[in-house]
């Protein structure tokens, strides 16, 4: 039981990491139906703005807390700004080219970015401090559920509640739901296009950074690789539970998680990435839409 | 357009003059350097407690992006003017069409190619001076050259011709590789035995692939084909008992020549040869496709797929032979690359390989012959020769795809369909105007 429950645990916090990055793939698909490889590069970037300014801190003697604050600050500062930038150099100019075409410059993109973030860092694995103290009151299920574990599921929850209020209650939320239905047509009654596609970005960059800086803290090192595994991961989630739908994408996350956790707990631990890409496999033949995906009508 | 003319459209392109154009290039700097100031510029060392600053890394990058951007916007006007105008050849594409056209400079071309080609790797004593075109080392870096021309063109069935984006190709690579060293090793096949079976297993698992993801296409399939790549590497690297691992498998057999013992140099240019017959043959078979009824199914796959299965291509059959296709040259290469570099492990099969040969296709010409073959020789040859970029080689290659995508979707050499055109003749009874 003991084993089951820290397998649930394990597997509720990859699938919270796991939403956060989902929830940017998602939101970009939906309104500009482009997978956006760079994604995971992101998160990645994001991590390592986190380990800079993390480490910058602590040697400056930043209390704690303090430091967790401000390194995620800043990292959402920088990913944010990357998501932009790259979206306004690698896929505006392809607006109206071939579906391919995109794509290929996004597979250009993140082997850039991991290249650049090799070359300027290093390719070694580096020592993230741990940013999340453990708590006190935990000391009954600590053996089984860390602090970092459950600051990550409740900064998820939060993100997510927060998220879907966004979308539904604000003025840009609806200019973005508007767009991803038919961006034409949200042109037409005064809806700034460019604008809404590069908060989206925006705002999927700041998740994906949010989630970048609380895994690292919580598995304790980082390299430049890790969002190449964290992006198909995200992106298996995103399709799984309905690419281009925002509780879709959470959804999926959670099954991917568990699934994950479980069949690495009890099956083979060797083949830990096999099970998400066989999932994904799976997924798409069987029910392509996803989850909570709707079935979409081709047109011609 | 004069000279002065020209200076002046490139400073101030896609603004309204000079003043404005260099506000907008210093701010592109100063973003610049702001997005790259923690990774490029701070370097931690958590351990130590060390901090190194790199100033210098922030006046690069502000130089670069100031004088960049000034070609970025010039780039983009100049590629928004052409959309407007009607489609002229460039000089470049018309000196090309020229060779193409003219059987007597075409051929002569083929000949001066062939015959150099032919005799690079040899040493001659020509009045007592030592002549070789290509040493060992070169000669081992052009059959690497070759390989990935005959990786292209095998991608270039799948991705150019029927415009299945897949990023898993290397995984029959790797079926070809490891079959070849796996029955060397257990029972002592022979390369010119396992080249047909590598062939037929890639045809094999390329069908294994395709059926499941017939109903797929664009970015759903590039992804499944990306984790059925990984599959398989993780596979070969978990399967210890099998694979042996990440150790990999070591001291494969070259390929013998009428049972002669070949020794370091001999079997390089053995070699060499090999892989200019492959390549002769894999461009002929190409060749052969395009033109061919399966081969114009393709195309018209790739173009529209609704109204292709409107004319009644059998759209099933069609993309399972793209992906058999594509895959045959795949496991033919792969165990080629195992005779050649007598070692495999399952670091020679990673996601990045599949990403250089799609960048050779992509960035070559997506479904020309000559794209590819310019593709392979740009991104294989230039790095190797350029050994102080080497580790920038990645780098350039990401940056290279996103730039060639935004500039020249269709490829350095673009595909040129035969275009038989009609010319009344007066006494054919010319259509009256």
């Amino acid at each position: 039981m003991d084993y089951f429950l820290e397998l649930l645990f394990g597997g509720l916090t990859r699938g919270s990491i796991y939403a956060l990055i989902a929830l940017g793939y998602t939101m970009v698909y939906g309104i500009i139906e482009l997978i956006n490889f760079a994604h995971g590069e992101i998160y990645m970037i994001g991590a390592f703005t986190g380990l800079i300014v993390a480490g910058l801190l602590t040697m400056l003697g930043f209390p704690g807390y303090s430091i967790l604050i401000i390194a995620m600050i800043c990292a959402v500062i920088w990913a944010a700004a990357y998501g932009y930038t790259i979206e306004k150099v690698a896929y505006k100019p392809l607006r109206g080219a071939p579906r391919l075409s995109p794509l290929i410059s996004a597979i250009g993109m993140s082997i850039f970015l991991q290249n650049y973030v090799m070359l300027s860092q290093t390719s070694d694995f580096l020592p993230f401090p741990e940013l999340i103290p453990e708590f006190e009151f935990m000391k009954g299920m600590g053996s089984m559920l860390s602090s970092s574990e459950m600051v990550i599921v409740v900064t998820t929850i939060m993100v997510c509640i927060g998220l879907t209020l966004f979308i539904k209650y604000t003025k840009l939320g609806k200019a973005m739901r508007a767009t991803a239905q038919n961006r034409k047509m949200a042109m037409l009654v005064g809806i700034n296009v460019d604008m809404v596609i590069s908060a989206t970005f925006v705002i999927g960059s700041s998740l994906a950074a949010v989630g970048g800086v609380l895994i690292a803290s919580h598995i304790g090192q980082i390299n430049y690789f890790i969002g190449f595994i964290a992006g198909i991961k995200a992106f298996t989630a995103a399709v799984l539970g309905g690419i281009g739908s925002i509780p879709g994408a959470m959804l999926g996350a959670l099954v991917l998680g568990l699934t994950e956790a479980f069949a690495t707990g009890y099956v083979s631990s060797d083949y830990e990435d096999v099970f998400a890409f066989c999932l994904l496999v799976l997924i798409l033949i069987f029910r392509p839409s996803g989850i909570m995906g709707k079935e979409k009508v081709q047109k011609v | 357009m004069d000279q002065q003319g020209f200076v002046q459209s490139f400073l101030a392109a896609g603004c309204e003059n000079f003043a404005e154009a260099l506000k907008k290039s210093a701010l592109a700097a100063v973003w610049f350097v702001f997005l790259t100031f923690p990774i490029m510029v701070i370097k931690v060392d958590t351990i130590d407690k060390t901090v190194v600053w790199r100033w210098e890394n922030m006046a690069y990058i502000a130089l670069a992006v100031f004088f960049g951007s000034f070609l970025w916007r010039w780039m983009l006007a100049r590629k928004e003017l052409k959309k407007d105008e009607v489609k002229q050849e460039t000089k470049v594409e018309s000196f090309l069409t020229m060779i193409q056209t003219t059987p007597a400079i075409k051929y002569t071309l083929l000949v001066i190619i062939g015959v150099v080609a032919a005799i690079a790797p040899l040493k001659f004593n020509i009045m007592g001076d030592k002549f070789q075109l290509f040493n060992l080392y070169q000669t081992n870096i052009m059959i690497s050259c070759l390989l990935y021309i005959v990786l292209g063109l095998g991608l270039n069935i799948v991705v150019g011709l029927a415009g299945l984006l897949d990023l898993g190709f290397v995984a029959f690579y790797a079926v070809g590789a490891y079959a070849y060293a796996l029955c060397n090793m257990h029972w002592d096949i022979g390369f010119w035995y396992m080249l047909p079976v590598g062939a037929a297993l890639g045809a094999i698992c390329g069908v294994i692939l395709g059926f499941p993801v017939l109903r797929l296409r664009g970015d759903y399939l590039a992804i499944v084909t990306l984790g059925f790549g990984e599959i398989i590497r993780l596979v070969l690297e978990n399967w210890g008992e099998v694979t042996m691992g990440p150790s990999g498998i070591s001291s494969i057999a070259r390929p013998g020549f009428f049972d002669m013992k070949l020794g370091v140099i001999g079997s390089t240019n053995y070699m060499y040869y090999i892989m200019i017959g492959m390549v002769l043959f894999t461009i002929f078979c190409v060749n052969r496709l395009q033109n061919s009824r399966i081969g114009r199914a393709w195309l018209a796959l790739r173009e529209d797929e609704i109204a292709c299965q409107a004319m009644g291509i059998d759209k099933m059959k069609t993309k399972l032979m793209a992906f058999s296709l594509g895959a045959t040259w795949a496991g033919m290469a792969g165990v080629v690359f195992a005779a050649k570099t007598t070692f495999i492990n399952p670091a020679s099969f990673t996601f990045w390989e599949s990403a250089i040969i799609l960048s050779i296709v992509v960035i070559g010409g997506m479904g020309s012959v000559r794209g590819v073959i310019a593709g392979a020789v740009i991104l294989i040859l230039v790095p190797e020769y350029l050994r102080d970029f080497a580790e920038f080689r990645m780098l350039l290659f990401g940056a290279i795809m996103v730039l060639v995508m935004v500039f020249r979707p269709q490829g350095l050499i673009s595909a040129k369909r035969k275009i038989y055109e009609y010319k009344a003749t007066k006494t054919a009874g010319a259509p009256n105007e």
